[in-house]
């Protein structure tokens, strides 16, 4: 069933503003209406001293429990470090076809990496993870195509490579 | 890879097993886990999979004893070893021990990806390489398919307008006369011909084997079912199954048969998870199958669902003019075999080959020509190199007489005509054996 609208969550220290800028662009790609909102979670209860992270996936679980709704696709976009128990980090993660996902803006920044902030490319890299984890929630896997928002990435350089659109195969299974 | 590949991950935490579960989803993977070893090691004797990421400390069975149990179920399946404590020890005795790879937690996303990816292309590769080898072996023996007589030209048009279809073909034939050559020929001009061609000798098997052979078993299913193993009708996924000698086939194996030919699917002896596999079935039998089903000793409903066309292949004593086309091919190819310059053939031992019956056809034929290439001088196939008798050593009788006439001349002959040793040869007194040379008027040759 197609769900009623897509809503954008941002939680602590992220700038709302970004959200705004992307919406219009997930809007078209999804052909759903977007909602941006912003929420509040103790994200300490989150925090793994010996990591110095967030783990990924208790914070998925409590964002399925407490923000997300059966009619909607939810995304919460955090400005910290995530993590899941096997990997080192993560960009984000959903539920596959499933009511929601999160995305982390934190390594999306030039700055991370000892590079010279960049607004435009991080809200393009934004962009492209916040599309790509709703892609997930939408039952999507990932694609081999090279341009397309579903190819896995592993690295910014990753996220910069492709596109934030869905190939013709990926579109075909999103309306399907 | 026709199928999604298939991860089975062991880790006693779940927190683990959860976040490699979504990650692999997401890829596209078939994906379960196990919270133990011994959970593992259940699933693994039920069920196939293509890899299994162990980790290495669990309560109960480590993963390097687990690794060791798992190669005696499964030994192709893909091993990754992890651990949070990595010592260059264990990760020695896990590769030693068969593991493909070997990671510590945490793990950078990008160093999975190109683990998962580089045992992916292994399992490809492993595949490839088996349907490469099917393939290597059908071109090769296509190549055996050799003669240019009516008989023949008609078999090759029945062969190119059956292979595009997909539809069953029985070929029969007398021995020897290339039946299983001449299903290779439909395969390789198929549009199966990337996949493989299976070829099973239903007549060498007994009833059980057979059944474990075409259906394959899971481990446990009987006494010496060590291994899960994949059966013929699997492993000719996208292919061709060839059943060789069906006329031989229990009533039992004729049911169990038809049924898989009507349904493609099946399951494995012990097994309980219906596999599915789409195949094509050529038959060849050198029996009449049409009165074995008169005399309801095969099924009729079978034979009419493998007998959709048929191909008869001829004797080789009805495609005479081949026999130097033949001749010529097999010298060049056992010369070759033996590493040794060609021969040639002398026209009067080609000659009396074209007069000789073979009853083995052309398998017969062939096995003369490299027997004549072995004992030969090395330079011309001679009447003396060939195992066939002088016409006039085995004239062709009809009567039981002219045999008993053709047999005590000969014995005769072999003692000088001396009389008493030629009958305790023939085990007759020496009156009989007068009587005998009386009767056929037999003479000795100086005489």
């Amino acid at each position: 069933m197609k769900p009623e609208n897509i809503t954008l969550i941002s939680f602590g220290y992220f700038e709302k503003r970004f959200l705004g800028e992307i919406m219009y662009d997930v809007e078209r790609e999804f052909r759903i209406p977007v909602i941006v909102r912003e929420g509040y979670l103790d994200l300490s209860l989150y925090f793994d001293p010996a990591r110095r992270q967030y783990n990924g996936n208790r914070l998925l679980q409590d964002i399925n429990q407490q923000f997300a709704s059966d009619e909607t696709k939810t995304l919460a976009v955090f400005n910290v470090d995530l993590y899941i128990p096997i990997l080192t980090f993560i960009f984000g993660q959903a539920f596959l076809n499933g009511r929601c996902g999160i995305a982390s803006a934190y390594r999306l920044r030039n700055e991370r990496y000892g590079i010279a902030p960049n607004e435009p490319v991080f809200v393009d890299r934004l962009r492209k993870e916040v599309i790509h984890e709703l892609g997930h929630a939408f039952g999507l896997i990932h694609c081999l195509t090279p341009t397309c928002v579903m190819r896995s990435s592993t690295y910014v350089e990753d996220i910069d490579q492709k596109g934030w659109s869905f190939c013709p195969k990926c579109r075909k299974q999103l309306e399907g | 890879m026709t199928q999604k590949i298939s991860i089975l991950i062991v880790d006693d935490e779940s927190s683990v097993r959860d976040s490699l579960y979504n990650w692999f989803i997401e890829d596209g993977y078939q994906v379960d886990c196990a919270e133990d070893a011994k959970v593992a090691l259940n699933r693994l004797e039920s069920e196939t999979f293509d890899i299994v990421l162990a980790d290495i400390k669990m309560p109960g069975m480590d993963g390097l004893e687990m690794l060791k149990r798992i190669k005696a179920i499964q030994q192709d399946v893909i091993v990754i070893m992890m651990t949070a404590f990595a010592t260059v020890e264990t990760a020695v005795q896990a590769l030693k021990d068969g593991a493909f790879d070997y990671v510590t937690k945490p793990f950078d996303p990008d160093d999975l990806s190109h683990l998962i990816r580089n045992a992916s292309r292994q399992i490809t590769l492993m595949e490839e390489n088996e349907v490469l080898k099917e393939k290597v072996v059908s071109l090769e023996n296509v190549e055996d398919l050799i003669g240019k007589s009516e008989a023949m030209n008609q078999v090759f048009r029945e062969i190119e307008s059956v292979a595009q279809s997909n539809a069953s073909v029985i070929i029969t034939g007398e021995s020897g006369t290339g039946k299983e050559l001449v299903a290779r020929a439909i395969h390789a001009n198929s549009p199966r011909k990337y996949f493989p061609l299976v070829s099973v000798h239903c007549g060498a098997l007994s009833e059980s084997l057979l059944e474990s052979e075409l259906f394959g078993h899971e481990k446990g299913a009987f006494t010496g079912a060590v291994y899960n193993r994949k059966g013929r009708f699997e492993m000719a996924d996208n292919g061709t199954i060839f059943l060789d000698e069906i006329a031989t086939i229990s009533p039992k194996m004729q049911i169990e048969l038809l049924r898989v030919l009507e349904s493609k699917s099946f399951m494995r002896v012990g097994g309980n998870k219906e596999i599915k596999s789409d195949f094509r079935v050529i038959c060849a039998t050198n029996r009449d199958l049409k009165t074995m089903v008169d005399n309801g000793v095969f099924r009729e409903d079978l034979y009419y669902r493998l007998n959709v066309v048929n191909i008869n292949v001829p004797p080789l004593r009805e495609r005479t003019d081949d026999i130097p086309l033949l001749v010529d091919y097999f010298i060049k190819k056992y010369c070759k075999t033996m590493n040794r310059a060609v021969m040639t053939i002398d026209p009067a031992a080609l000659k009396r080959l074209e007069e000789f019956p073979f009853p083995g056809n052309i398998r017969e034929l062939e096995n003369m020509i490299e027997r004549a290439i072995v004992v030969g001088n090395g330079k011309k196939i001679t009447l003396k190199d060939l195992p066939i008798d002088r016409p006039e050593a085995s004239p062709s009788f009809e009567s039981l007489n002219d045999i008993e006439k053709h047999h005590i001349l000969q014995i005769l002959n072999k003692y000088n005509w001396n009389i008493s040793a030629s009958a305790k040869a023939l085990k007759v007194d020496r009156v009989t054996l007068y009587n005998k040379i009386k009767k056929y008027q037999l003479k000795q040759a100086n005489n």
